[in-house]
């Protein structure tokens, strides 16, 4: 009995939490069917804001640059921090820990101060392209999480492979194509999904270092005051959570039957 | 025999230095991009109309600037606590459960951390300016600012109490401890890496964020974010936002190892990871 009314409000906060976070994504997606212009006044379902969204230039154009950019940048950063990380992985201790240090100076410093860093470097260097310098700063931002997924799965496994390869005839390049990296893919998927969902989610550094070409946060920022096509919620969401249930349901129905492995030998604690 | 092995030692670090050649492309990327910014930031904050000066980092230093970080360093603060009273329990909850149902809930946790943060903050500003009458208030802020980062406390806390051998909790039991006193005695002890790095994660990002007082606080609010926006974008004085933006970089530096220290205490094992 007692182990039922904690349960029960074990349920009750987790849900209240849940709650607390969709409320206002799953609020904007509701809204987005209403027919009137203003919240929580309900004038009837309709498609209006999503033929509008079409029909808006700038939000086309700044969802072209977000998933474009996020693309270019990704996939540029994948490629180079992949071979970063074989190269520093290889490299002596100490000259290793320096790089791998510097490595980490963007996931530490403020998204700001990096933002601002770049918008000086290109006023500097009179890099006036917008969609360049896009992609430039994602490519830049994005980088040492690509090195420190893949840095990982190399530690875990061996040298012996390349070497082999190499023993085997391999140049190698073609020891690092056909062994180093199948073996670490996971690692690298890892890094480029991750690459690709923080280029798209970017608005401070997008937002200094940016110069005209605006993409999706830029512009839901320079909106707000007038206000935002509620619509955007619902194609910014679906694709992400469809995204992340997809990744993370196939790693936890291989621990579910792990589970009832364990439960049928009866490893279960 | 001896000789081959010298020959095949030779030949393994000859090939060493050829595999570090991969890292160079990233090495002049960084220069280029993470390193010279870095130091054009150092060269326009000591830097004036005349050459070298310490006047802008003394600008920054003043109070009215002074006040405007300690204002940014305190709804940090209450936001870390807002979070850390909200978000402990809700780990603890979830690795409390069966392994595959809390592994199905976390991740539902943690989607709205990948949802656009602009717009999880634009939702809120119509939800508050419909609803209630705190937008363009503080408490708008500092809920936007919990809102954010609550995710950022929970998962590092999880990923800690998952790995929490049971055997101590039933060992505290077995003793004759209540569920109260195992809960602090053993449970929260345990977890305190992890507590750490949920601090980190929540309370340095929540000092720097920028754009969510604007967009909920309407202006009225000025955190250190806002106050650099200002100086290099309103005001186009670079060395006065590159003192500031040097004097926020040396301040979460600060905290860095503040928390590093903190963590290395609690445990010498790594603490909860995001990723």
């Amino acid at each position: 009995m007692v182990k039922r009314i904690k349960k029960f409000f074990a349920g009750t906060y987790l849900g209240l939490m849940l709650a607390f976070l969709y409320a206002p994504i799953v609020i904007l997606i509701v809204y987005s069917f209403n027919g009137s212009k203003t919240l929580g006044n309900w004038t009837g379902f309709t498609f209006d804001w999503y033929v509008q969204l079409v029909k808006t230039p700038e939000i086309t154009d700044a969802l072209g640059v977000t998933l474009s950019v996020a693309a270019i940048s990704s996939v540029v950063s994948t490629v180079l921090g992949t071979y970063a990380a074989i190269g520093l992985h290889a490299m002596k201790r100490r000259a290793r820990t320096v790089y791998e240090n510097i490595s980490q100076l963007p996931m530490v410093n403020p998204d700001l101060v990096t933002g601002i860093s770049l918008m000086l470097l290109f006023l500097f260097v009179g890099l006036k392209d917008g969609y360049a310098r896009l992609v430039i700063a994602h490519i830049t931002f994005n980088l040492p999480y690509v090195i420190f997924s893949v840095l990982p799965k190399l530690r875990q496994s061996s040298d012996l492979f390349y070497e082999a390869a190499l023993d085997l005839g391999c140049t190698p390049m073609q020891a690092i194509h056909k062994v180093v990296v199948p073996d670490v893919m996971p690692g690298i998927v890892s890094g480029l999904i991750l690459a690709f969902t923080l280029s798209i989610d970017d608005f401070v550094i997008s937002f200094f270092a940016g110069n005209g070409v605006d993409n999706l946060s830029m512009y839901i920022y320079a909106s707000a005051r007038r206000g935002v096509n509620p619509a955007l919620a619902t194609i910014i969401f679906v694709p992400v959570v469809t995204l992340l249930l997809i990744v993370n349901l196939r790693s936890i129905r291989q621990e579910k039957n792990a589970e009832i492995q364990n439960r049928k030998v009866g490893l279960k604690r | 025999m001896k000789r081959s092995n010298a020959g095949k030692n030779r030949g393994l670090s000859g090939l060493r230095m050829k595999r570090s050649v991969f890292a160079y492309p990233y090495i002049v990327w960084m220069t280029a991009f993470i390193f010279s910014p870095m130091l054009l930031i150092l060269y326009y904050a000591f830097t004036g109309d005349g050459g070298f000066t310490l006047e802008g980092i003394r600008a920054a230093l003043g109070w009215d600037n002074v006040r405007v970080l300690l204002d940014s360093i305190r709804l940090a603060l209450y936001t870390t606590v807002l979070c850390l009273l909200f978000g402990y329990p809700v780990a603890y909850l979830l690795s409390r459960m069966k392994k595959s149902t809390a592994a199905l809930l976390s991740v539902f946790f943690v989607v709205p951390m990948w949802m656009n943060f602009l717009l999880r903050t634009y939702a809120w500003k119509v939800l508050l300016g419909a609803f209630t009458n705190i937008l363009y208030t503080e408490g708008a802020v500092l809920l936007g600012m919990f809102y954010n980062f609550l995710p950022f406390m929970i998962l590092p806390i999880y990923t800690t109490l998952i790995k929490l051998d049971r055997s101590y909790i039933e060992a505290a039991g077995d003793l004759g401890a209540n569920p109260a006193t195992t809960f602090l005695k053993v449970v929260l002890p345990l977890s305190m890496p992890g507590v750490v790095s949920g601090i980190t994660m929540v309370f340095i990002p929540s000092t720097t964020t920028f754009a969510i007082s604007q967009l909920l606080g309407g202006g009225k609010t000025m955190l250190y974010g806002d106050l650099i926006y200002m100086k290099f974008i309103t005001e186009q004085s670079w060395n006065a936002g590159s003192a500031l933006s040097v004097i926020l970089l040396v301040f979460v530096l600060i905290s860095m190892t503040f928390m590093k220290k903190a963590e290395r205490t609690t445990s010498e094992e790594e603490g909860g990871r995001l990723w």
